[in-house]
């Protein structure tokens, strides 16, 4: 050993400290990219004070080096190669890999004990036993969680939510079973129900996030994130590790805090989102059928660009749908024709607009965008009044006016961008459709609306055009 | 009587939530999807327990079960560690402000 634990744990309450760091730099932009080095070193500091707490350089050393290259190679070519509309699903794929390896730690810990000071084998400490579990489970339900998330966001696995009947109390019979192992694992120490312990987890995390619609990914996405934090947390008190025990109190409330966020957003409580199942499909399809003859207006790139050409004043919405048709570069070209025509353009961005938190400012910034024209739901939800034309590219719900003037509807009270206040709207999409939540969005027959049918970023072209 | 040194890392474990809680509410919200990229990637300090874990046999023995679980560990904390502090730069790089000049 060549540094003492002292020494050690006290290293580690500096990369714990550079972690808070690091998360504070996000506070604005020009903060941002400093924070991100205070984490890159927190994480150095961290890794090398374990090689060096440890000091045995034997052939594992090595093997250690080169399963950290080897994952090291694969995550930097990720994160070089991800197209910047696929961060939902890196994000999924990224809480995964955090489940998956507490629970191998865990599983280590419980095989080997000795090496962390938790014991012998068959015989660990029961407070050890009850951590270990705890990391254990909650990493493999992120892990499962996650690897629905994941393939439910890039459209290998539908998006609708998947129900049958007594989910719910199935659901509550294996969480309860899991803190019965948990028990029954300390009394005996069998590592049996070690085993299965992890498995009944792996379980819940599927069931868990099989009800749950693609409208609500964005809770999914930032709740798998406050799981994956706990997971490190529950290890962080397993191995003593101050560092693990601090990001995992940050991440889990950071992912909390993100998920509330969300749930604000649509005005949705926790509770239903977990329970799954947004906008009941049945209802939808009646509600259809009679709304589908109402008159609609629509119109083609060259009127759209006389109507943006005679304004002063645009507000841009972007959603999901912009991602999914790669638009943000030929949105941005658009704009700047506008610009030099001296129509001042701003962004409204809603709260869950896109997939995940957030997503649809990186998509404007890779296109360069500056983030002081892009502007949140509170920021700009009064400027539409006075704003000649909104230009809603892939957004839909966020804009449907039934959340304000209709108790019955399922998105009543959800705070929606009041896009409807504009002397004209342009609402770029492929068809009638309804969006995400199943609902008829009411804005498409209104008198100012004039609907633009066309992928979003060929229209986005052809305006530009005849700009 | 002595405190269990658990009392401690307890504490420290809930005066961090409520670090966590105050600076993640300051965060901007234009910057949420960077917050997740980099929570993910400062998350997988996990690695120190996998590291633990691998090197704890002597060289007779160097892919015993346990350690090879560590080895597998390392690698998937390794891909989050690169990839997550990586893409969040990449990103980062990416938001500027307007320029002034025209």
């Amino acid at each position: 050993m060549i540094i003492s634990p002292n020494l050690s744990s006290i290293f580690y309450l500096i990369s714990g400290v550079l972690f808070i760091l690091a998360l504070r730099g996000l506070s604005s932009p020009e903060t941002s990219r400093q924070g991100n080095f205070f984490g890159i070193i927190g994480m150095l500091i961290a890794i090398t004070v374990t090689f060096l707490s440890v000091g045995n350089y034997s052939a594992g050393f090595f093997y250690v080096f080169i399963f950290l290259l080897i994952g090291g190679t694969i995550g930097s070519i990720i994160a070089f190669k991800i197209p910047m509309t696929a961060m939902p699903e890196l994000v999924a794929g990224f809480h995964s890999l955090v489940g998956l390896a507490a629970v191998f730690v865990a599983i280590s810990a419980f095989i080997n004990p000795e090496v962390f000071n938790l014991g012998f084998p068959g015989n660990i400490k029961i407070a050890s036993l009850i951590e270990m579990s705890i990391g254990a489970a909650v990493g493999a339900i992120t892990f499962s969680g996650s690897i629905i998330a994941f393939l439910k966001l890039q459209g290998i696995m539908s998006g609708a939510p998947i129900t049958f009947k007594g989910q719910h109390l199935l659901n509550a019979l294996i969480l309860i079973s899991i803190i019965v192992l948990t028990y029954l694992l300390c009394v005996s120490q069998s590592s049996n129900l070690f085993w299965i312990l992890i498995l009944v987890s792996f379980l819940v995390g599927f069931l868990l996030i099989i009800p749950i619609g693609g409208a609500d990914m964005p809770v999914v996405i930032s709740m798998l994130n406050s799981y994956s934090g706990w997971a490190a947390a529950g290890i962080g008190f397993t191995l003593e590790n101050t560092a693990l025990i601090i990001t995992g109190a940050l991440v889990g409330s950071s992912g909390a805090i993100l998920s509330y966020i969300m749930c604000k957003g649509m005005n949705r409580s926790f509770f239903s989102v977990i329970l799954g199942g947004f906008g009941a499909t049945e209802q939808t399809s009646s509600s259809n059928k009679n709304k589908e003859q109402r008159p609609v207006k629509s119109g083609n790139a060259d009127d759209a660009a006389f109507l943006m050409k005679n304004a002063s004043s645009v507000i841009i919405v972007p959603g999901y749908g912009m991602a999914v048709a790669q638009a943000q570069h030929a949105l941005r070209e658009m704009v700047d024709t506008l610009k030099k025509n001296d129509i001042k353009v701003s962004y409204a961005i809603h709260p869950v607009a896109g997939r995940m938190p957030g997503h649809m400012n990186v998509l404007l910034a890779e296109a360069n965008v500056p983030y002081d024209e892009v502007f949140e739901l509170e920021e700009i939800n009064n400027d539409f009044a006075n704003a000649d034309v909104a230009f809603v590219i892939g957004a839909n719900d966020v804009t449907n006016p039934v959340a304000k003037t209709d108790p019955q509807s399922p998105i009543y009270g959800m705070p929606v961008l009041d896009v409807e206040k504009c002397k004209s709207v342009l609402f770029v999409k492929r068809s009638l459709s309804p969006g995400y939540a199943g609902i008829d969005n009411d804005l498409f027959y209104r008198e100012n609306t004039l609907m633009l049918f066309a992928d979003a970023k060929k229209m986005t072209e052809d305006i530009t055009k005849n700009l | 009587m002595e405190i269990d040194p658990f009392i401690f890392r307890l504490s420290i474990f809930i005066l961090s939530i409520f670090v966590g809680y105050y600076v993640v509410w300051s965060v901007t919200p234009s910057l949420h999807t960077p917050l997740m990229s980099v929570t993910n990637a400062i998350s997988s300090v996990i690695i120190v327990g996998a590291i633990i874990a691998a090197l704890a046999n002597n060289d007779s023995n160097v892919f015993s079960t346990s350690s090879s679980f560590g080895y597998l560990a390392i690698t998937l904390a390794a891909i989050n560690i690169f990839g997550g502090f990586l893409v969040t730069q990449r990103m980062l790089a990416m938001y500027k402000k307007k320029k002034k000049d025209k």
